[in-house]
Formats: structure tokens, sequence, C-alpha cells
């Protein structure tokens, strides 16, 4: 009966020695490890399945603390690799069965993870959102509200509610216009660029709205034009905040060539 | 602006296992939304749906559509602002208001005043 696993991390080109990943330690606290197969190298850890095996892991998955806390070290591992060079990022709690198992998904997949490598090389994802504030957008200033009711005839709540969701209205549309020219500008200094869907309030701990959720895959040298670019945006948008994040390793862009 | 530089890894932390409660500047949903949705997809032999997990999909994953697609799909974005929220008290807040009003008017007792005063109310709420 088995009782370990083996955690993935990332893929990276050329065979690496198996303890080239120093004191780097994993989702269980292992050591993180290579396997090599093909020309590539996976770094792994091995772990114990009845934490990581398929019933615990759909357990622990619902479980935030232990999401968040796993998601983190997962990147984290990623994060390092990567400063050492181009990777390939394996998605969370991608399990196998044995070290062969991996050497046989290297040999399957080499050239879906070659052609993957290339896309990233030299490159860095940054992610870049924008908040908006409503009131800024349509130039409304909270002062004019009155207190929540008192002496409020019907109809003039119901007016002033109906302007009130007009100027949401205009705010939005404000807003999304403001989104879609902020990312078109930022595609221009990226190699792709994609828009996610914006992040619970919850997650990100934020009042505005999130009106862009993008990411951006930038080459290397043009990491300090993007950046810059971003900061003009944000000072030439009134009611819009942006926040760049990153540089990530290249999550959303290492699978465009593989078509998956 | 805020820059949130990626400063909460130190494999020196990871091993004392105290990168958990280190500093963690990287927004958790950043995270999440990469870790759980790269591009790159291969089935491993510990099968896990992630799109099975409740809470993933739920809570934590597109809860709120990108503005430009909540619109299309017909969502009401603004249910979440905080001035419509709790909704239906507002909703039987307007309705005591107005069945107020209307007795008031239908009481004929002080009716010019009610219409007077309603006129006077509309400038105030301009």
């Amino acid at each position: 009966m088995l009782s370990e696993g083996v955690w993935t991390y990332a893929v990276i080109g050329g065979e690496a020695a198996e303890h080239s990943f120093g004191r780097l330690r994993g989702v269980a606290g292992e050591p993180v490890r290579a396997v090599t197969g093909s020309g590539l190298t996976a770094a792994v850890g091995t772990v114990r399945l009845d934490e990581f095996g398929e019933e615990a892991l759909r357990r622990h998955l619902e479980d935030l603390d232990w999401l968040a806390a796993t998601a983190r070290v997962h990147d984290a591992v990623i994060s390092e690799i990567a400063r050492g060079g181009a990777v390939v990022p394996m998605r969370m709690a991608t399990v196998f069965l044995d070290d062969a198992r991996v050497r046989g998904l290297l040999a399957a997949r080499h050239d879906d993870f070659v052609s993957a490598l290339d896309r990233v090389t030299a490159r860095q994802e940054l992610g870049v959102k924008a908040y908006a504030d409503p009131k800024a957008l349509t130039g409304e200033c909270g002062s004019g509200e009155h207190q929540s009711g008192e002496k409020l005839s019907g109809t003039a709540y119901l007016m002033r509610r109906r302007r009130a969701l007009a100027s949401q209205d205009d705010a939005f549309r404000i807003a999304a216009a403001h989104a879609d020219r902020i990312h078109a500008g930022l595609l221009k200094h990226a190699v792709a660029g994609k828009r996610k869907p914006a992040s619970d309030r919850r997650l990100t701990g934020r009042d505005g709205w999130t009106v862009l959720n993008g990411t951006y895959l930038v080459d290397e040298g043009r990491v300090d034009v993007f950046r810059a670019a971003v900061a003009t945006i944000d000072r030439n948008t009134p009611g819009i905040e942006l926040e760049i994040t990153g540089p990530w390793p290249p999550y959303s862009f290492a699978g465009d060539v593989v078509g998956l | 602006m805020t820059l949130t530089p990626r400063d909460d890894f130190s494999p020196v932390q990871q091993a004392s296992g105290s990168s958990l409660s280190g500093p963690q500047s990287t927004n958790l949903g950043d995270i999440l939304e990469r870790v759980l949705d790269t591009g790159i997809v291969i089935a491993g032999d510990i099968r896990v749906n992630l799109l099975d997990i409740e809470l993933l999909t739920i809570k934590l994953r597109l809860v709120v559509a990108s503005l430009e697609t909540a619109k299309e799909a017909g969502i009401d974005w603004w249910e979440n602002d905080p001035w419509l929220t709790g909704k239906s008290s507002q909703l039987e807040l307007e309705n005591e208001r107005l069945r107020e009003r209307i007795e008031e008017l239908e009481n004929g007792n002080g009716r010019r005043r009610a219409i007077k005063g309603q006129a006077t109310e509309y400038e105030d709420a301009e």
C-alpha cells in the first residue's frame, strides 16, 4: 500500500543535479528535489498521501487556512526556482505516485514543456489591478447626501434613489472604459496580456470596484518601462487606482503554446 | 499606487515552518488565482478535480465576474453596493413611507398642507 506521493512544483530546462534546489522546502516541509529525464527537470517533493492523497486533498482544499498556507508555499517554491531561470509552473495539487511517473510525464510532454519554456524565457509575469472609486469617477461628492431618511417624502426618496442608481451606472461605464484603455495601453509594453475575473472583495480587502484584473508577460528588459507606464496611468487617471503585483512565475502564460 | 513586492519568501523561514506566519505582503487571491489556474494542465495520478471543490468555486474563484461580463450577463453588480445592501429593508422602508404619504393625502385632513409640504420637501431634496 502506497503511503507517499510526489508533489510537483515546476519543470525547468536541462537535467539538474538531484539536490540543486538547495534548502528549499515544500508544502509538507519536505526538501525539494529534482527528477530528471528527457533533457528536463521536474522540481518535486515527497509527500504523505494521508495528507496529500486524493481523499485528503479534497478535504483540505475546502479548508481555507490549509489552502492558503499550501498555496503560499507552492508559489514560494516556484518563485524561488524561477529566480534561476525559466520555469513552467505546475498547478497546485498535481501529485504523482512515484518518480517514474514524473519521468514518464517529462518524456510524454517533452515538446510541450520545451515550447512553454521558450515562451517564458527571459520574461516576467506582472499583475496590474485597477480599482475604481465610483464617486470620484462621476465627480459626485458625498457631502450632499441627506442623512438617511427623515423628513424626506416618498417621492423625493425615490427620485434620490433613481439619481443614485443613474450615477452608479455612469460610474460603471466610465470605469469600464478606463479599464479597456488601461489594458490596451499596457499591452503595448508587454508580449501578451490577459484579463482575469476580479477577485472576491473579501480576498482583495478593497472597497473600490476591481475594474481590471490584468496580467502581463513582459520582456525582462522592458519591465522598468512597463512599471513606469503603470505609474503614469495611475497618476493621470483620477478615480482609478492601479496596483502592480509580481514579478510572478509565468503562471498565466506557460500554457499558451501548448493549446490547453 | 501600491507596489507589492514579493518579499515573503525565505528558504530559512520555509525550513523552520514559520513562513506561514511570516510577512505575507502578497494577496492570497492573487496567489490562488494563479496556482489554481495555471495555464499548463497536467493530469497527475492523484485526481482531484478543483472544480468540484465547493469553497474554491463558490467562495474564492470568479466570484465577481469582470464588470463588462457581469453587465452582459445581466448581473446586478450594484447589488453589492453598501448603499443598496439590505435591499429588503430598503424596500420595506420605501413602502412604509409611501403608505404614510397615501394615508396623509387620503385623509383629506390637512390636504392642502400636505401638498404644499411635498413641494417644499422637493426643494429640500434637490
